[in-house]
């Protein structure tokens, strides 16, 4: 039993016919993660007991012939709350932490009848683009072992490529779904501000961040975020409009869809041009299906990387304050003064990339930098946010790269903070002006997967899954499975 | 240079961070080739652009004002390293407070 053989349907069809039961699944998902996981390093930690426990259950009580995800198992990012399940962010600070509830998101799987399994590896609190920041361990991409995962959900991204799991979440805040996805053949969902509550999703960049699913397929993508979105009282911040069903319409086709490629996410002077050779073919395959391909502008993206890294670090800056070391996380032993708890328990508790960005946070919030620094970037946000509104006047969609590379070597980045920052040069806008972006298989690149981007208009996923199905049913990029080969 | 070890030590000390005397120059590299390259907004004109601070134009977001129960009180305490009395336990606050830290 491997998931990589299966869409979501498939293994809901097999579970009402009794072909599988639940216990099937999970046990079939534990098996491979004991075959995978010592080369691939995905998961932090394994709930198997719950998880055996809750499958029982739902074969007792009979799958629910209407609810596609019941039964099946599930993955989860470790940034995302689980009641009882130890939650770290990959930190230190949060090595022992038990939440004493679930996120909204998991709490709403676990409605839809979904499993979790374990907890999945990341950056350290959401922030890096290769899972290198764990404090714990190291995920390998599971197309070439001696390569990333990409990040901050790389765990996500490398259980579900290496067929642990069907499904993972993930979130995003830079580019922390898509990027990965697009390192490792994935589909990998940002949606727009608002739709996914944040309540219970450990917090980084708050007018930013959003939780967004892994699969194989675009249509499993949609069956999943259906069941994650939605209000939320317990976040003022997610959206109170209606929540349609993403998977309506997906197989509309794209014929006379005007689709924009905007000529700043395609640097023609790229060192690996297999990328934009891919994303081309891509376009060029949407002209024969019917669609019109237009170019525009966003002329504000060389703006994105600065703009993001000033917003996303003030934020987190201010957010990570709630470490001090008293009410819950690491505290350190070597203290004899209340001030002594906060600043030993921080620097000890905190890794060297979270420290960067407090950092750089406190530093563009500061009197004497806050208008050239904070104030700035938010404007920036805003002529960002413009450049979007006016393409989106006149295009359904955006198409775009992922990423401007395929995945990159282990090690190869992590000592040049720069250089790592600006692999998020085509994912931070998106994150910026708030609209959703799904990334898709589109090709290979030096045997890597590439991803493509497309970006639609706020609240409008329905759009971006339907542009995304109609590449997918004409290909077999998401078919191909990885190699595991390399590595040491 | 846009910034220099002492700026760093200054922000660390906001940030209630301690960089180790070994690591202040590296850190100060990376620090000061970070803050160049966000200071490339200097040259975007945004005179007269309102900024956006929120990920959603959604303000005053209400609720009823309805009594609701709260998280069990010895929930929250679960992840609390030491606890006493119904309170959190820390060190003493002032150098000759009288209690064992």
């Amino acid at each position: 039993m491997n998931f990589l053989d299966y869409t979501l349907e498939e293994l809901h069809d097999k579970l009402v016919s009794k072909e599988l039961t639940a216990v099937d699944l999970v046990e079939a998902s534990y098996k491979r993660i004991e075959e995978t996981d010592e080369q691939v390093g995905a998961f932090l930690a394994l709930s198997k007991e719950e998880a055996l426990q809750a499958a029982r259950e739902t074969d007792e009580k009979g799958i629910d012939p209407n609810n596609v995800l019941s039964g099946l198992p599930v993955g989860i990012k470790d940034n995302i709350l689980t009641k009882g399940v130890t939650t770290t962010a990959s930190s230190k600070m949060l090595e022992d932490f038990v939440p004493i509830y679930d996120a909204t998101a998991t709490e709403k799987l676990k409605e839809a009848g979904m499993i979790s399994v374990g907890k999945l590896n990341m950056d350290e609190f959401a922030m890096g683009g290769s899972t290198e920041n764990s404090a714990f361990k190291l995920t390998r991409n599971p197309w070439d072992l001696s390569k990333v995962p990409g990040g901050s959900s790389g765990g996500s991204a490398a259980a579900v490529a290496a067929g642990q799991v069907p499904v993972s979440l993930g979130s995003d805040t830079g580019g922390s779904v898509r990027e990965p996805a697009a390192f490792t053949g994935l589909v990998g969902v940002k949606p727009t501000y608002g739709r996914v509550s944040r309540y219970g999703l450990i917090a980084f960049g708050s007018s930013l961040d959003q939780i967004g699913p892994f699969t194989r397929t675009v249509k499993d993508n949609a069956l999943v975020l259906n069941a994650i979105s939605g209000h939320d009282p317990k976040d003022s911040t997610s959206y109170s409009g209606e929540t349609p069903d993403f998977t309506d319409g997906i197989d509309k086709g794209v014929k006379g869809l005007r689709i924009g490629v905007p000529k700043e996410y395609f640097n023609e002077d790229a060192k690996e041009t297999g990328v934009i050779e891919s994303v081309r073919n891509a376009l060029k395959l949407y002209e024969e299906l019917g669609a019109e391909i237009v170019e525009v502008s966003l002329p504000h993206s060389r703006y994105g990387i600065p703009a993001y890294y000033i917003i996303a670090s003030s934020e987190a800056s201010s957010n990570l304050q709630r470490f001090d070391g008293i009410r819950y996380g690491y505290r350190s032993e070597n203290v004899s003064s209340l001030e002594d708890i906060y600043v030993n328990s921080r620097s000890e508790g905190f890794g060297l990339e979270v420290k960067r960005r407090i950092m750089l946070g406190t530093f563009s919030l500061s009197s004497g930098f806050y208008d050239a620094h904070f104030k700035k970037a938010a404007q920036a946000r805003t002529l960002i946010r413009n450049d979007f509104d006016t393409v989106f006047e006149d295009v359904d969609v955006l198409v775009a790269p992922t990423t401007t590379t395929t995945a990159f070597e282990i090690g190869g980045k992590i000592d040049d903070p720069l250089a790592m920052y600006m692999s998020d040069i085509l994912t931070v806008p998106v994150n910026l002006a708030g609209v959703p972006s799904l990334s898709i298989p589109c090709g290979f690149s030096n045997d890597m997967p590439v991803g493509m981007q497309i970006i639609s208009n706020h609240f409008d996923e329905q759009m971006m899954y339907r542009v995304a199905y109609a590449f997918e049913k004409e290909t077999d990029f998401h078919k191909k499975k990885p190699a595991f080969k390399g590595g040491e | 240079m846009a910034i220099n070890e002492e700026t760093v030590k200054q922000v660390a000390k906001l940030a209630k961070l301690e960089i180790g005397e070994e690591d202040i120059l590296t850190f100060t590299k990376e620090m000061d080739s970070i803050i160049e390259m966000v200071e490339q907004l200097e040259g975007l004109d945004t005179e007269g652009i309102e900024g956006t601070y929120h990920g959603l134009n959604e303000h005053n977001v209400w609720r009823e004002d309805k009594a609701e129960n709260g998280t069990d009180r010895e929930d929250l305490f679960k992840n609390v390293k030491t606890h006493k009395d119904g309170y959190i336990e820390v060190p003493a606050m002032f150098d000759n407070g009288g209690s064992e830290a």
